[in-house]
């Protein structure tokens, strides 16, 4: 099965971000005229075992070889020299320079020290051609460009630079079923010509079509690897999952009828091609967690109930009045009581070089002034109460936000918006990138809130917390509810398969059509 | 027909400033009370150029997605330097201009260097070197005076065939020798990805730090050349503070005029030209209609807010909110 020499070999090859371990002694071997598959879960080390592989991280350890040679790359630039390219999830082109100009950004024919401008348009056309893209005009800018059509110039891009091995990472997953097939083909030709190829994909369908052998990463370290085919999906996700579970949850009372009208209810809620036909209610005293992959459409719903997006389709009601959510003002409004906890804290939540009574205060002015004037000092009784509550750790509240821990600046951002006391709170992945006791008391403190009378929605990247946390979760795939898993059934499996949108084998449950 | 399409997207700042010039332009020289004449083409062209030098500074950065403050400063020092050395026989003349050419590059090296290797913002960069070249200037030029070579002077700002001002050719001439090849460059595209996007700029491995470094120094070579032109206008060199600030100002309202985005990444030097001309056409059509001079820095400020509202309309289509401070 396994027949020519390793082309690119990584042994122990680790990488820590502060405490916490991203890549742990992690070997992999890819071998030229094989289409190799990288599976894991978000946050399993995938992200980082590429970025160590084309230099734009270093590794703390472990070396890397390509051909039998040492390498260590310093920059992207050095492992696109030496024939790593990788077409990456986050896109790598040029908004405002032509497709042409991206395809050959950094060694374009040049003439007389100048860019010699048809031979290049020759090139990204013959490129272009060969990704499958001929349709894509060389000097079409690329901000003008449907994101599934950047796609391919990006694919298109990395074939023009002659790769050894082609990194492909999630390269599908912004691409139209038609598109998906001719990248197949580009894929299985470049096989042939004797490219090695590593594709991570979350779906599965793709990989048991390509893969010749395929890599498990879990928490950072590789778990297996294994001939394609050799295993069904559901020993693969079991593999993908492990057997470690976590108790760091605080008790669930399970739900309460009340007949009142859900605090928030959703009736076909839509926003352009990214959330179709969202249906779903939201009680008092519930938390109801919000599954599936990264950039699901998750975010854009918790924009979407939050009045950032304009000119969404259905109906939002709060407790059962239907209602227009145009700003984030307005959502904030008394009337509506909404608050959303942003998920990038460093941009959307917080202001860093500000004090902690300042950020806290930033969202809640109306509670504590009036015509326009600060009363002072019922804002410090305020700030006080909230930082007891919420046990931020910090010297004075005058202290500037940077100064604080990752996992105290969460805190800021939750309290911050606890000041204005609302009645459904929408969370965006809180936990992401902090410790684990303070994540212990964002639970205990969303219980909490729950317990009081508010309503709870969180999107988790994290499926020890949808299950640990959370009465209800909406799984999601391709801006629509896929599944609702209510009470013990959600567990990691049930999570994992549905994220990835392949049919279970243990029997079927409730799922929502 | 497709190609066409292309092209015109990709020129469609330039060639709106160049239409809203040559608009303004018209309206002027058929108002004007002598008529339209060559005189009065030399006297526009030799208010005009000095602002579109230092507008073609200021686009080259600002497609880098930075700033250059120092650029009406590095052309009062050189101004003043130019009053010292661009005297005595051609050959000292030369090397005269030579030297202030040079003194443009350093300074323009210096800003460069700072912003890439100190890391600090180019706003805040360039308006301290501009404050030290502002000092050296005052430093050489106490009290207005010194001298410039008079005959490479008349001959730089009269007429060529007795038809086309000179200065205007020079101008043409410097674009085609430094515009032109820099931005059909590798290290020009590259000032244009990291302009548009610094981070896909850096993913695709495209030089970054090469392209500002260029960037600063041929904005810092550019104001040397509208330093030695205004020499060569006033035969004195003065170390005016209110003057140079001025052409940092009017030279970024030019750039923003000539359709070059402040966010970077979109724009030619070719439009800020466009822009200069058209900003300084403002004030000579008050002229023609009598307007109290009084008016002119009014009228500039609505010009220029009308330009910008332009680029603006876009922002009515977003659907996510998010997008209008991207």
């Amino acid at each position: 099965m396994i027949a020519a020499e390793p082309l690119f070999r990584a042994e122990g090859l680790s990488k820590r971000y502060g405490g916490v371990i991203a890549l742990d002694r992690a070997d992999l071997e890819v071998r030229p005229g094989r289409i190799h598959a990288i599976l894991g879960e978000n946050g399993a080390g995938k992200s980082t075992l590429i970025k160590l592989m084309v230099g734009v991280v270093a590794p703390d350890e472990g070396r890397m070889t390509l051909e039998g040679r040492e390498v260590a790359f310093a920059r992207p630039a050095a492992a696109t020299d030496a024939g790593v390219i990788c077409i990456f999830q986050e896109l790598s082109l040029i908004p405002d320079l032509s497709v042409a100009d991206n395809i050959m950004i950094s060694h374009p024919p040049t003439r007389f020290g100048m860019i010699d401008r048809p031979r290049q348009r020759r090139i990204a056309e013959e490129a272009l051609e060969r990704a499958g893209a001929g349709d894509i005009h060389p000097r079409a800018l690329v901000k003008d460009l449907p994101l599934s059509r950047r796609q391919m110039v990006e694919i298109a891009k990395a074939l023009a630079r002659q790769p050894k091995i082609l990194i492909l990472d999630e390269a599908t997953s912004a691409l139209t079923a038609s598109d998906v097939t001719k990248v197949f083909e580009v894929l299985k030709r470049l096989r042939t010509e004797g490219l090695a190829l590593l594709y991570i994909s979350h779906r599965m369908h793709e990989i048991a079509e390509l893969a010749d052998e395929c890599t498990v990463f879990r928490n950072g370290r590789r778990i297996a690897t294994f001939a394609a085919g050799t295993k069904t999906d559901a020993e693969v996700i079991e593999l993908m999952i492990g057997r470690e579970y976590k108790h760091a949850f605080p008790e669930k009372p399970g739900p309460k009828a009340d007949g009142r009208p859900p605090a928030l209810q959703c009736r076909s809620l839509g926003w352009a091609d990214r959330l179709k036909d969202i249906s779903f209610s939201l009680h008092a005293g519930e938390i109801i967690g919000l599954g599936g992959l990264d950039g699901q459409g998750q975010r854009e719903l918790l924009l979407a109930l939050f009045g950032v997006l304009r000119d969404c389709r259905g109906d939002i009601l709060i407790d059962g009045n239907n209602v227009k959510i145009e700003s984030p003002v307005a959502a904030k409004s008394e009337r509506i009581g909404l608050a959303l906890i942003p998920e990038d804290r460093k941009t959307e939540g917080l202001m860093l070089p500000m004090s902690v009574r300042d950020n806290l205060s930033a969202a809640a002015f109306d509670r504590f002034s009036r015509f326009g004037v600060i009363d002072r000092q019922r804002q410090s009784a305020l700030i006080d109460e909230m930082i007891r509550l919420i046990e931020i750790k910090t010297a004075s509240p005058d202290l500037a936000v940077s100064a604080l821990s990752g996992g105290n600046q969460q805190k800021v951002v939750i309290a911050k918006w606890l000041m204005n006391k609302p009645r459904i709170i929408l969370l965006n992945d809180p936990t992401r990138g902090i410790d684990v006791g303070t994540k212990q008391e964002i639970y205990r403190l969303l219980r909490r809130l729950a317990d009081d009378g508010a309503a709870i929605l969180l999107y988790s990247t994290d499926y020890d917390e949808l299950i640990g946390c959370c009465d209800r979760v909406l799984v999601m795939y391709d801006g629509a509810i896929k599944r609702e898993l209510v009470g013990t059934d959600i567990t990691e499996r049930a999570l994992v398969s549905s994220a990835l949108n392949v049919q279970d084998t243990e029997p079927a449950e409730a799922s929502v059509p | 027909m497709t190609e066409w399409r292309y092209w015109f997207s990709e020129q469609r700042g330039t060639l709106l400033a160049i239409g809203i010039f040559v608009a303004m332009f018209l309206i002027y020289a058929t108002n004007h009370p002598a008529g339209f004449s060559v005189n009065m083409v030399q006297t526009a062209a030799n208010k005009a150029t000095l602002l579109a030098f230092v507008a073609m500074a200021q686009a080259i950065v600002v497609i880098t997605a930075g700033i250059d403050l120092s650029v009406g400063m590095i052309l009062t020092l050189t101004n003043c330097l130019a009053s010292w050395i661009v005297v005595g026989t051609a050959t000292e003349t030369a090397l005269g201009v030579i030297g202030v050419l040079g003194a443009g590059l350093l300074c323009g090296m210096i800003n460069g260097a700072v912003v890439i290797f100190g890391r600090l913002q180019p706003i805040v960069t360039t308006i301290a070197t501009g404050a030290m070249y502002y000092g050296v200037a005052l430093f050489l030029r106490p009290n207005p005076g010194g001298s410039v070579n008079e005959t490479l002077a008349d001959a730089l700002t009269g007429r060529l065939f007795g038809v086309l001002p000179t200065s205007l050719m020079a101008l043409a001439v410097t674009a085609l020798v430094i515009w032109v090849p820099y931005s059909r460059s590798v290290v020009g595209r590259a000032a244009f990805a990291t302009g548009s996007s610094e981070v896909a700029a850096y993913m695709s491995g495209a030089p970054i730090r090469a392209a500002k470094f260029t960037a600063y120094t041929l904005a810092g070579l550019l104001s040397a050349i509208g330093g030695l032109f205004l020499t060569f206008f006033s035969y004195t060199g003065e170390a005016a503070y209110a003057s140079g600030n001025a052409y940092t100002l009017f030279s970024i309202a030019a750039v923003v005029l000539g359709g070059v985005s402040l966010m970077g990444g979109r724009g030619s030097a070719i439009g800020a030209i466009f822009g200069a001309l058209a900003f300084r056409t403002i004030g000579d059509l008050l002229f023609v209609f009598d307007f109290d001079p009084l008016w002119q820095p009014l009228f500039q400020g609505l010009v220029l807010m009308l330009a910008v509202s332009i680029g603006a309309f876009g922002l009515v289509r977003v659907r996510n909110r998010l997008e209008w401070f991207g």
